[in-house]
C-alpha cells in the first residue's frame, strides 16, 4: 500500500512541536481517516475531535496546510502527497492538546445574545404561517454547524485577537438568523454596534471561503446587519438631512 | 479519600445532549429545580446533530387523513407489536405538539403552501408524517434546543464522561465520571438522573455512528441493576454508503427513497417489487407508476416498495448480494437521477430537496446523485433496546434512574420507523424531564458513598499502570467479531462462538494499557469505553440467541419463521446483585379494546 506523511503539531498549552507520521492510504480516504489511523497504530493519545465523519457536527476543525478545513471532509486526493501534509489546531483559540483546541468562548458569547422571541401565533391553534420564500433566507444561517473556522480566519480574532469586542462571524451569522427570522420580535441592533462590534468587520469575506456549509456570511449576513445598524442610528441624521434638502 | 474530585449537587443530572437530554433538561428546568447536563462532546453535536430525514408527528398538514391513531397502528405494524403499547400511544398523540413547540423556540421547517410545516413521506409510514428541513432535520432540531437551554440556567459539564452510576441503599444518588481537557474526575450528587446516552453502533464495525455510540447509558443502568429490555433488536439501515472504503457506513437517508429514488440490482432490474410483506401488501403499490405518483403525493396511490420497513428492506439487499446481483463493491443501486424521466428540472429539484446527500456523495465519492446511481448496503443504525422504563413517567426500575431516547426500550418495539426518533426524543425527553423534576423533589435526601468513588477512581486510572494492550485494537477486534457473528443474519452456533471471544476479549481489555498522561488521551477514552461495549455485546448476543424467531430487526437464518413462544413475551435482562446475568421472558401486557380497535380500523 502507498504511504503518506503527516506532519502533526503534538502539544499541550500551547508548547509542543511538529512531529512526522507515515501511514498507509488507500483509495478515497480523508484527512481525519489518516489521523485515525495514526492514533490507533502509533500514537494512542493524540488528541483529536471527531463525530459524524460526515461534515454535519462541526467537531474536526483543524488548518491542513494552512487551510482551516473540516478534516473528516478533505479528500487526500486533494492534497500534494509528495510533501508532509501539515496538521495543526486552530489558531484562533487557546491550544487545549494537539489537534484540540478550546473553544468554550463561542459558547460564552453566544449565551449573551439576545434569545429568539417570536410574535404572537398567527392561527387561533398556536400555530404560525410562514411562506417558503421567507424562511428560505434563514435557513441558510440555520445551516451553520458551529465549526468556528470562519472565526478562525477572521483577522480581527486571528491577528488581532479581539475576543473581547468582537463576536465573530459565527455568532454574527447568528444573529443575522435572529433578525431575520420571520417571527422573531426582538431587537439587537444596539448591541451589535457596540458590545458584538460588527464595526470591526472590513468585509475581507475571508469567513465566506472557508464555510464548509456555503454560507454567504459577508453578503448575505454581516452585510445586511450592518446596514439595519446604520439605518437605525443614523436614520434621525439622514431624515433631517433629507428636509434640509427639500 | 485517596484522589480529588471537583464534586457538584443537582437536583436532576441528565447524561447526555442530544435531542432526549437537552429536552428533558429543558423541562426539569421548567419545573424549578437545579439542573446538570454532562455530555462526552461539545454542546450541539451529539448525534441528533446527524438525523437527516425529519421528525415524525401526525400533524396532518399535508394529508388530513393523517391523525394520531395512523401513526400509532404504523408504529405497532412496524414493531412487530412488540412495543410497549402505552408509549405507542403517548408518542402518537404528543409528537404533534412537541414539533409545534420547537417551531415556538425558533425552528424553522421546510413549509406547505399555505404556510404550515411541511411533511414527507417515509418508510412505514402511511401518510406523509415527516415534518423536515430539507435532509438536515436534527441540526435544526438539536439547535433549537441547544439555543432555547442556554438561557435556562443549566450547568452544561461538556466533554466530560460517566463512568459510573451512584446510589444511596437501593435509589439513585448522582454520577461519577471524568472530564476530557484535564483529566480530572467528576462527582455529580443527583436526586434524580436521567439517562440519554444515545445507542451501542460502536459494538460493530460498519455503522453510521459516531465514537460516541459505546452504549454507556446500556451499560451504566444495566451495572447499577435497572433492567433491559429488547437487546436482541438492532436496526441495520439499508442504505449506508459503501463506497471508497473510508465512508462505509456513513447514512444515507430514507428521504432519497421518500423522495422518489428506487433501488436497483446490477441487473437493472427493481427487485424490492419481489418480496412484499403479507401485512403490508395492501398498503403497496403494484406497479412503478404508482409508486412514483405515491412519492409525489397522489392520495390514491400506495407507497412503493423501497419505503417498506428497515428491517425488511435491508434483507431483501442482503439477499441481492448473496445470490450475486450485487453492484462491484458488493451492495445495490440507489437511484434518485431517474427523475429526469418524470419531473422538469430534476436536478435542482434533487439539490434542494436532498443537499447534504448531494454534497457528501459529491465529495466524498466523486458521485454526482443528480446524474448517476449510488452504490449502498446495510450499515448498523440504531438501537431499539434498551433501558426498560415506565412509560409515563420513564423511570426505570431503579428509584430514580429515568432513561429516554435511543437508550431506553419499549417505543420501537421490533423495529423502528424512520423519524420516529427525532419525536421519540422529544415525547420521552420531556416526560422523563418532567417526572425526573418531580421525583428529586419528593425524595430530596441522598447521601453519596466515598467508597464506591475511590473503587471506580482507582479502576479508571489501572490503564495507565500498564504496558498492556493497545485498547484500539481490541475495540477494533470486538467490532469485527460482532459484525460476523451478531450482525444481520444469525445463527445459533455463531453466536455461541460470539460469547466465547466475548470472553476473552475481556480478558484483554482487562489488560489494555495506555501511553501518555490524563489530558484528552484518546487511548484512555477508548480503553475505559470498552467496558460498557461488552457489556452491551454480550447482552445483545445472550438475548438473541434466546430469540428462537425471526421478527423485525432480529433475523435467525436457523430460525427463519415467527414463532408464537417468543412473538408474545419481551426479553428482559438484568444484574443479579452477585453480578450474573438473569434473562427471562416477560409476556406483553394486554392491549386495551380501545387500541385493539384502532389497530383493527388501521388495517
Ligand atoms: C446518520 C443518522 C441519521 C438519522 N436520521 C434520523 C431521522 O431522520 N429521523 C429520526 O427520527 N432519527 C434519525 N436518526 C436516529 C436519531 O438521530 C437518534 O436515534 C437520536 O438522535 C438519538 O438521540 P438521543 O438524544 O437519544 O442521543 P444522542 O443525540 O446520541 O445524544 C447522546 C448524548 O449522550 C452523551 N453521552 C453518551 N454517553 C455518555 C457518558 N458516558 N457520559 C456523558 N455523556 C454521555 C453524548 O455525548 C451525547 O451528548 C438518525 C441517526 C443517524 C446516526
Ligand atoms: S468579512 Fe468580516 S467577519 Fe469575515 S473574515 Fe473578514 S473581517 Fe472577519
Ligand atoms: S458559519 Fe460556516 S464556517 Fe462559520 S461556524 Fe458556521 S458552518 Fe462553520
Ligand atoms: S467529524 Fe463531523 S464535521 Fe467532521
Amino acid at each position: 500500500m502507498p504511504t503518506a506523511t503527516f506532519r502533526i503539531w503534538r502539544g499541550q498549552n500551547g508548547k509542543g512541536e511538529f512531529q512526522d507520521y507515515v501511514t498507509e492510504i488507500s483509495d478515497g480516504m480523508v484527512v481525519l481517516d489518516a489521523v485515525h489511523r495514526i492514533q490507533a497504530e502509533q500514537a494512542n493519545d493524540l488528541a483529536v475531535r471527531w463525530n459524524c465523519k460526515a461534515g454535519k457536527c462541526g467537531s474536526c476543525s483543524a488548518e491542513i496546510n494552512g487551510n482551516p478545513r473540516l478534516m473528516c471532509m478533505t479528500r487526500l486526493s486533494s492534497l500534494r502527497l509528495d510533501q508532509a501534509v501539515v496538521l495543526q489546531p486552530m489558531k484562533s483559540f487557546p491550544s487545549i492538546k494537539d489537534l484540540v483546541t478550546d473553544v468554550s468562548w463561542n459558547f460564552r458569547v453566544k449565551k449573551a445574545i439576545k434569545p429568539f422571541k417570536p410574535r404572537r401565533p398567527d392561527a387561533a391553534d398556536g400555530t404560525w404561517r410562514m411562506a417558503q420564500e421567507d424562511v428560505d433566507r434563514v435557513q441558510e444561517f440555520r445551516k451553520c454547524i458551529e465549526c468556528f473556522l470562519c472565526q478562525d480566519v477572521c483577522h480581527v480574532l486571528r491577528e488581532h485577537s479581539l475576543h473581547d469586542h468582537f463576536v465573530g462571524p459565527r455568532l454574527l451569522v447568528y444573529t443575522a438568523a435572529l433578525e431575520m427570522h420571520p417571527l422573531d420580535n426582538e431587537n439587537r441592533v444596539n448591541e451589535l454596534r457596540n458590545g458584538n462590534g460588527i464595526g470591526y468587520c472590513n468585509i475581507t469575506k475571508c469567513c465566506t471561503k472557508v464555510c464548509p456549509e456555503g454560507i454567504r456570511i459577508t453578503d448575505n449576513a454581516i452585510i445586511p446587519l450592518k446596514e439595519r445598524v446604520v439605518d437605525e442610528h443614523f436614520d434621525p441624521l439622514q431624515k433631517l438631512f433629507r428636509i434640509l434638502r427639500k | 479519600m485517596t484522589t480529588e474530585y471537583q464534586t457538584f449537587d443537582y437536583d436532576v443530572l441528565v447524561i447526555g445532549a442530544g435531542g432526549a437530554g437537552l429536552r428533558a433538561a429543558i423541562e426539569a428546568s421548567a419545573n424549578g429545580v437545579r439542573v446538570g447536563v454532562i455530555t462526552k462532546s461539545l454542546l450541539g453535536k451529539a448525534h441528533t446533530v446527524m438525523a437527516e430525514g425529519g421528525i415524525a408527528a401526525a400533524l396532518g398538514n399535508v394529508d388530513d387523513r393523517d391523525n394520531w391513531k395512523v401513526h400509532f397502528a404504523d408504529t405497532m405494524r412496524g414493531g412487530q407489536y412488540l412495543n410497549d403499547w402505552r408509549m405507542a400511544e403517548l408518542h402518537a398523540k404528543e409528537a404533534p405538539d412537541r414539533v409545534r413547540e420547537l417551531e415556538a423556540w425558533g425552528a424553522l421547517f421546510d413549509r406547505t403552501k399555505d404556510g404550515r410545516i411541511l411533511q414527507r413521506n417515509f418508510g412505514g409510514h402511511r401518510y406523509p408524517r415527516l415534518a423536515h428541513v430539507g435532509d438536515r432535520t436534527g441540526l435544526e432540531m438539536i439547535r433549537t434546543l441547544q439555543d432555547h437551554g442556554i438561557h435556562l440556567g443549566i450547568d452544561v459539564h461538556m466533554e466530560s464522561t460517566v463512568l459510573t452510576l451512584l446510589k444511596d441503599s437501593g435509589r439513585i444518588a448522582g454520577a461519577f465520571g471524568y472530564e476530557r481537557e484535564r483529566g480530572r474526575f467528576l462527582v455529580f450528587q443527583a436526586r434524580a438522573v436521567v439517562l440519554a446516552t444515545g445507542g451501542i453502533g460502536r459494538a460493530y464495525q460498519v455503522t453510521s455512528n459516531s465514537w460516541e455510540y459505546t452504549g454507556d447509558g446500556h451499560a451504566l443502568a444495566y451495572d447499577a441493576g435497572a433492567s433491559l429490555s429488547d437487546m436482541e433488536f438492532v436496526q441495520f439501515h439499508p442504505t449506508g454508503m459503501i463506497w471508497p472504503p473510508s465512508v462505509r457506513g456513513i447514512l444515507v437517508t430514507e428521504g432519497v427513497r421518500g423522495e422518489g429514488g428506487v433501488l436497483q440490482n446490477k441487473e437493472g432490474r427493481r427487485f424490492m417489487f419481489d418480496d412484499i410483506p403479507e401485512n403490508y401488501r395492501a398498503q403497496t403499490a403494484d406497479t412503478e407508476d404508482e409508486g412514483w405518483r405515491y412519492t409525489q403525493g397522489d392520495r390514491n396511490a400506495r407507497r412503493p416498495p423501497e419505503l417498506l420497513t428497515r428491517d425488511h428492506v435491508a434483507r431483501c439487499i442482503v439477499r441481492e448480494v448473496r445470490e450475486g446481483r450485487g453492484t462491484p463493491h458488493g451492495g445495490v443501486f440507489l437511484d434518485i437521477s431517474w427523475i429526469k424521466a418524470r419531473m422538469p428540472n430534476a436536478d435542482a429539484h434533487i439539490k434542494r430537496k436532498l443537499p447534504s446527500m448531494y454534497h457528501q456523495f459529491k465529495q466524498l465519492a466523486d458521485i454526482d446523485i443528480t446524474q448517476e446511481p449510488m452504490e449502498v448496503g446495510p450499515t448498523t443504525h440504531y438501537m431499539m433496546g434498551g433501558v426498560r422504563v415506565d412509560a409515563d413517567t420513564q423511570m426505570s426500575d431503579v428509584p430514580g434512574l429515568f432513561a429516554a431516547g435511543e437508550c431506553a426500550a419499549g417505543l420501537h418495539g421490533a423495529n423502528r420507523l424512520g423519524g420516529n426518533s427525532l419525536s421519540d426524543l422529544l415525547v420521552f425527553g420531556k416526560r422523563a424531564g418532567e417526572y425526573a423534576a418531580r421525583f428529586a423533589k419528593e425524595n430530596a435526601t441522598v447521601t453519596l458513598d466515598s467508597s464506591q468513588i475511590d473503587a471506580t477512581a482507582r479502576e479508571a486510572l489501572e490503564p495507565f499502570e500498564r504496558n498492556g494492550e493497545n485498547p484500539y485494537q481490541v475495540q477494533h477486534d470486538l467490532q469485527r467479531m460482532m459484525q460476523d457473528l451478531v450482525g444481520i443474519v444469525r445463527r445459533e452456533d455463531e453466536m455461541e462462538r460470539a460469547l466465547e471471544e466475548l470472553g476473552k476479549l475481556r480478558e484483554r481489555a482487562r489488560n489494555a494499557g495506555v501511553v501518555g498522561n490524563r489530558e484528552y488521551n484518546g487511548g484512555w477514552h477508548t480503553a475505559l469505553d470498552l467496558h460498557n461495549l461488552l457489556t452491551v455485546s454480550e447482552l445483545i448476543t445472550c438475548a438473541a440467541i434466546e430469540r428462537k424467531e425471526s421478527r423485525g430487526a432480529h433475523f435467525r437464518d436457523d430460525y427463519p419463521q415467527k414463532s408464537e413462544a417468543t412473538g408474545t413475551c419481551n426479553i428482559i435482562l438484568q444484574r443479579s446483585d452477585s453480578g450474573e446475568l438473569n434473562l427471562k421472558r416477560e409476556p406483553l401486557r394486554e392491549l386495551p379494546s380501545e387500541l385493539k380497535q384502532v389497530i383493527e380500523e388501521m388495517k
